[in-house]
């Protein structure tokens, strides 16, 4: 017999960790990677190695040499944030810029603030936005699906932004489901992101409060505008299906640290959400608002957890 | 041009506005506080350790302006000096304290193979004192001892305590300890104690401590520890001051009536009793039987010297 | 749709690997001369000890008598001589009082029952119920250990629904399965007793779904007993958790700091109701229990039957001794279970099991930080959140800890369980709740001081 062991209960431990639900995450990514690959080639796979390589070396690198802490980059959350940023960017943009976008996202975004589970917003739509308002011009130059030659187009929000819903007569669902649509690498096939979602929730690595709640408030929003006026609003399937809503519902919104901690929480998170990103697709300046919406809501969380208590045993007591 | 103008115009404008308004805030919200307060503030430490038995040094610098009398009223930080400060800004009187530490009392090493106490039991939970000792008694035989896990480390505001890899044994820094008693409070065990530094003779306090706890029976402490006291009284016998007292079968050395002789040290058959200096060297001693305590700190190691006579 | 509790709960791996095992009576071996019988083996004050040393004990006599009125009376589990009364080592290390019998044959007092026969017929009113078990020393064997009397002193009509817990939702655990399974006929007997005693016309006995066998005979069985049903519950836990068990039965919610009977409930565990059979219809006190010695690393897992005081390290002798690979000892589950820093102690009437595990089982994994995931909270049977109580409690904020409601944590350990970073969550989480409590009872007695100083001045207006 070996020296006993004495440590309080519980002594048994589920197989949950850290690892299993960061790999979850990335597995839950492969088919929006697989149609980024398939529509967008070469420019899709050196902007995703770039931003994961380069997110997981930084983290790595600040936390060697920076901090002198053990490195933790094995745990899977730089790769998930690497992977994120470049969901997030064009196909094709310069690799400088992805690498700048990654130093801000784990660099500033993360480990400023202590590292994994420290940071108040979630680091890759950090990295996002700024490179979006430094690189105006590199960031919307979306590449054309299937178009090797480097011709560029617009987004569906763009068009709707710049034409109105006249401008979007050419585009099928079939086409915003299949992913066959300008936009960033991540975030062009539907069909993908709802199937790694799905998968998400089914693994028990998000609960459904979260993208439920999103999309819900998103569909309810743009349904009262397009059934007061269709010929000025896009349907709600529409806003549903383009601009990051389901990446963002489902693998943004969904970050572990920085969304609210109750159930209740989550819910009027993501109806801010929602509501966010609602209001600057239709009344602001820019055509797409699902990662300013996120940022925002990520602030406003610490305050979601003071009031958004989860429901107490016996609170209500039924009699 | 006139651009340029313009714009310091609206920030002059801005800025006077924004001060006639903070002027009439400050003076609305104004708090009314006695200035002595602040003046004893700035002489107190200022490390909020909460030694004194207050919240903090603005709550103690509070309470001393209101008292009448603050002789009670002492900041173990600053000792004496900072006190007498205080008394002069406020005219009133103190007394004079004696500077103090704290002790561990405890030499029960649990690393190494010579170690005083051997483990008998591997803890694996939270890395907290105060959660291993509601679970067991201590992981050697020793159900007193220190466990090593650092309670007192953690909250001590001076980094004056250490738990030193070497013996597993919680370690005061004397040149940094400011005898604020946060460690001997945080100690499930109640190992540590807040002693008097000592008479200082040539550069060094002289004092005398009874380094262990276990209140088991004699045969039961002499097998858990090399180090324990085991209640013998052969210390209390020899004391010309009646200095020590044995209760519940331990050892404990009066601070005001030790007069610091040693003649204890080597008295005692298990090396218990710790001293800052050499202990007097007694006629025709006994070669221990008993092997010496690792070297747990420059004072033990020059008190568990007795064969070189 | 199976009911189950509303809040939180977890699906730990059940490993049940003593549950086809029959229940065996547990022979002591001629070796062991002499037992110690522990004189505080319930919640509350410790017994008195009412023998000397050198006095003549037979089993089933009162050796230590109720110290308080939560407290429960202690009878000799063997027959002998009073050897020795003084503190010996506890399983946790600490000084523990007890008294050693050294066994001489195996004397019953007269009084007791002991033949085989199942008595069916109740003749005691409900007060000579409530005190005949008090007498009895029986306590809640479950493992909480609060004595039985206490909880059956009801107002008349106040309960509504007697409440009996055959979940064993620990993993593990075997003993109230075997239990139900050989000793059927008895339980329900014993349900209809505390019926009695408590005033109530019907009796829910919830048994988790992985028990089947034990459903299927209590049901077929109950048939003849009005009143008692058998409710199948889904598999969760911490179902066997009073407040959560209520709620799964029938439905209602037990407040904050309330006790069950604030809505109408009692709650026994099934081997209560045993024992209470015993007690009122045999005559016999609780000198006895079923006792699971189980676990991976272990050659045989048994269920025995045996008599308090029995050697821990005897038990696990007869299921095989302890292997080589056994890394940690625990009394009870493996989610609430204590782990014995001494294993040279005796059984006493809370032990439902004796968990051996291996290093690789039991090791708990290297802890990374909190990456605020919200499992604990959606685990919490209680709705708290184990994330920040665990925060505060380590950073010494009671106040915060109160606010947030730890005292109402029953530490199920579903928290520390589910943490995919591996936080000791329930480690800071207890020790919160242990000074919480503490801190609130001293404002209570305050606040009782206070008042009762106020009344005099009153008075005298």
């Amino acid at each position: 017999m070996n020296t006993l062991t004495v440590s309080p209960s519980p002594h048994v431990h589920s197989s949950d960790s850290v690892k299993r639900n960061m790999y979850g995450v990335v597995i839950a990514l492969l088919p929006a990677l697989a149609a980024s690959l398939w529509f967008f080639g070469l420019g899709a796979l050196t902007v995703l190695l770039t931003s994961i390589v380069s997110c997981v070396l930084i983290e790595f690198l600040i936390q060697k040499f920076v901090l002198k802490v053990p490195t933790t980059i094995t745990d899977g959350s730089a790769a998930v944030t690497g992977l994120i940023l470049a969901f997030n960017l064009p196909a094709g943009l310069p690799l400088w810029i992805v690498v700048v976008g990654a130093l801000v996202a784990i660099g500033i975004g993360k480990m400023t603030f202590g590292g994994l589970g420290q940071n108040i917003a979630n680091p890759a739509i950090l990295g996002r936005v700024f490179l979006l308002v430094s690189f105006p011009a590199q960031m919307t130059t979306w590449p054309v699906p299937g178009d090797a030659d480097g011709a560029t187009g617009a987004t569906p929000l763009g068009l709707l932004k710049e034409g109105g819903v006249g401008a979007l007569s050419n585009l099928q669902t079939s086409d915003l489901l299949y992913g066959n649509i300008g936009g960033s690498l991540g975030e062009v096939a539907a069909i993908c992101l709802i199937i790694g979602g799905l998968f998400l929730i089914f693994a028990k690595i998000i609960t459904w409060h979260i993208p439920v709640s999103i999309l819900a408030t998103v569909a309810i929003f743009s349904g009262i505008l397009w059934g007061v006026d269709p010929t000025t609003y896009a349907d709600p399937m529409f806003h549903i299906l383009t601009g990051g809503m389901l990446l963002g519902a489902f693998f943004m919104a969904t970050d572990y640290v920085t969304s609210p901690m109750s159930h209740s929480g989550m819910i009027v998170y993501g109806v801010g959400i929602g509501l966010i990103t609602m209001l600057i697709r239709t009344f602001g300046a820019y055509p797409e608002g699902m990662s300013f919406a996120i940022l925002i809501m990520n602030i406003v969380t610490p305050l979601i957890n003071t009031y958004c208590k989860p429901k107490r045993f016996g609170e209500v007591v039924k009699k | 041009m006139e651009a340029v103008f313009i714009t310091i115009a609206v920030l002059a404008v801005l800025g006077c506005v924004a001060a006639v308004i903070l002027y009439f805030v400050s003076q609305k919200f104004k708090v009314y506080e006695d200035p002595k307060i602040g003046e004893v503030e700035e002489v107190l430490p200022g490390a909020n350790c909460g030694g004194c038995g207050f919240a903090g040094c603005h709550a103690m610098a509070e309470a001393l302006a209101k008292a009448d009398d603050i002789s009670a009223l002492s900041c173990p930080v600053g000792g004496s000096a900072v006190m007498s400060q205080v008394a002069a800004i406020l005219g009133k009187s103190v007394a004079e304290s004696a500077p103090k530490l704290a002790v561990v009392r405890c030499s029960g090493c649990t690393v190494g193979e010579n170690a005083n106490r051997q483990k008998t039991l591997s803890y694996d939970g939270a890395k907290s004192c105060a959660i291993a000792s509601t679970h067991f008694a201590g992981d050697t035989a020793c159900s007193y001892g220190c466990l090593g896990l650092g309670d007192c480390v953690k909250v001590c505001q001076f980094n004056a305590i250490k738990v030193n890899p070497e013996t597993g044994l919680a370690e005061v820094d004397e040149a940094k300890c400011v005898a604020c008693g946060a460690c001997a409070k945080a100690c499930p065990k109640q190992i540590i104690e807040i002693r008097d530094k000592g008479r200082v003779v040539k550069d060094q306090a002289r004092r005398v401590w009874v380094s262990c706890v276990n209140k088991d029976k004699g045969a039961v402490a002499m097998k858990a520890c090399k180090s324990s006291c085991i209640g013998c009284g052969k210390c209390a016998k020899v004391c010309k001051f009646e200095a020590i007292t044995i209760e519940g079968n331990v050892a404990h050395i009066d601070n005001d009536k030790c007069k610091a002789c040693g003649m204890c040290i080597n008295e005692c058959p298990k090396k218990a009793i710790l001293a800052t200096f050499e202990p007097p060297v007694k006629p025709a001693p006994k070669p221990a039987e008993t092997p010496a305590p690792t070297e747990q700190k420059v004072a033990a190691a020059e008190v568990n010297k007795p064969d070189q006579q | 749709m199976l009911k189950t509790f509303s809040i939180g709960g977890i699906h730990p791996e059940e490993n049940k690997l003593s549950a086809g095992n029959a229940l065996k009576q547990f022979k002591l071996p001629a070796d062991i001369k002499e037992v110690k019988i522990p004189v505080a083996q319930h919640i509350g004050a410790p017994a008195q000890p009412v023998v000397a040393v050198g006095d003549d004990v037979r089993v089933g006599q009162v050796i230590a008598q109720a110290g308080g009125f939560v407290s429960a009376n202690i009878h000799a589990p063997f027959s002998g001589k009073v050897k020795k009364i003084e503190a010996t080592t506890g399983d946790d290390g600490k000084p523990a009082m007890m008294i050693t019998i050294a066994i001489e044959g195996d004397e019953w007092v007269e009084t007791i029952d002991r033949s085989a026969g199942i008595k069916r017929e109740i003749t005691l009113s409900a007060e000579e119920i409530v005190k005949k078990i008090g007498e009895m020393g029986i306590v809640g064997m479950g493992g909480a250990r609060f004595p039985a009397q206490v909880k059956l002193a009801v107002k008349p009509g106040q309960a509504q629904a007697l409440i009996i817990n055959g979940v064993e939702c620990e993993p593990y655990l075997t003993a109230d399965h075997r239990l139900m399974l050989e000793k059927s006929e008895e339980v329900l007997i014993g349900v209809k007793i505390l019926m009695k005693a408590i005033g109530v016309s019907e009796a829910f006995i919830g048994i988790e779904n992985n028990k089947k066998d034990a459903i299927d005979l209590l049901s077929k069985l109950a048939a003849g007993y009005p009143g008692i049903h058998v409710q199948p519950l889904k598999m969760k836990y911490p179902q066997g958790g009073e407040k959560q068990l209520i709620d799964a039965c029938i439905g209602r919610q037990v407040a904050s700091g309330a006790l069950p009977i604030s809505v109408g409930a009692v709650v026994q565990n099934v081997g209560t109701a045993f024992a209470v059979y015993e007690a009122v219809q045999k005559n016999k006190p609780l000198i006895e229990r079923v006792v699971c010695v189980t676990g991976k690393p272990l050659q045989n897992p048994t269920n025995f039957w045996a008599r308090i005081g029995t050697p821990v390290k005897a038990l696990i002798e007869a299921a095989g001794g302890i292997p080589e690979d056994c890394e940690k000892i625990i009394g009870g589950g493996p989610m609430m279970g204590r782990a014995f820093a001494n294993i040279d102690v005796p059984i006493h009437k809370g032990s439902s099991g004796i968990l051996l595990m291996s290093k690789e089982e039991s090791k708990r994994g290297e802890i990374a930080n909190c990456i605020r995931c919200a499992k604990c909270v959606s685990v919490c049977p209680m709705g708290l959140e184990p994330f920040l109580l665990s925060k505060v409690s380590a950073k010494s904020l009671w106040d915060m800890a109160e606010e947030n409601h730890i005292a109402d944590c029953i530490e199920c350990g579903s928290c520390s369980f589910t943490c995919p970073s591996n936080r000791p969550l329930l480690d800071y989480i207890r020790l919160g709740k242990g000074k919480v409590m503490g801190i609130m009872r001293a404002r209570a007695a305050a606040a009782k001081a206070a008042a009762e100083a106020a009344k005099p001045a009153e008075e005298k207006k």
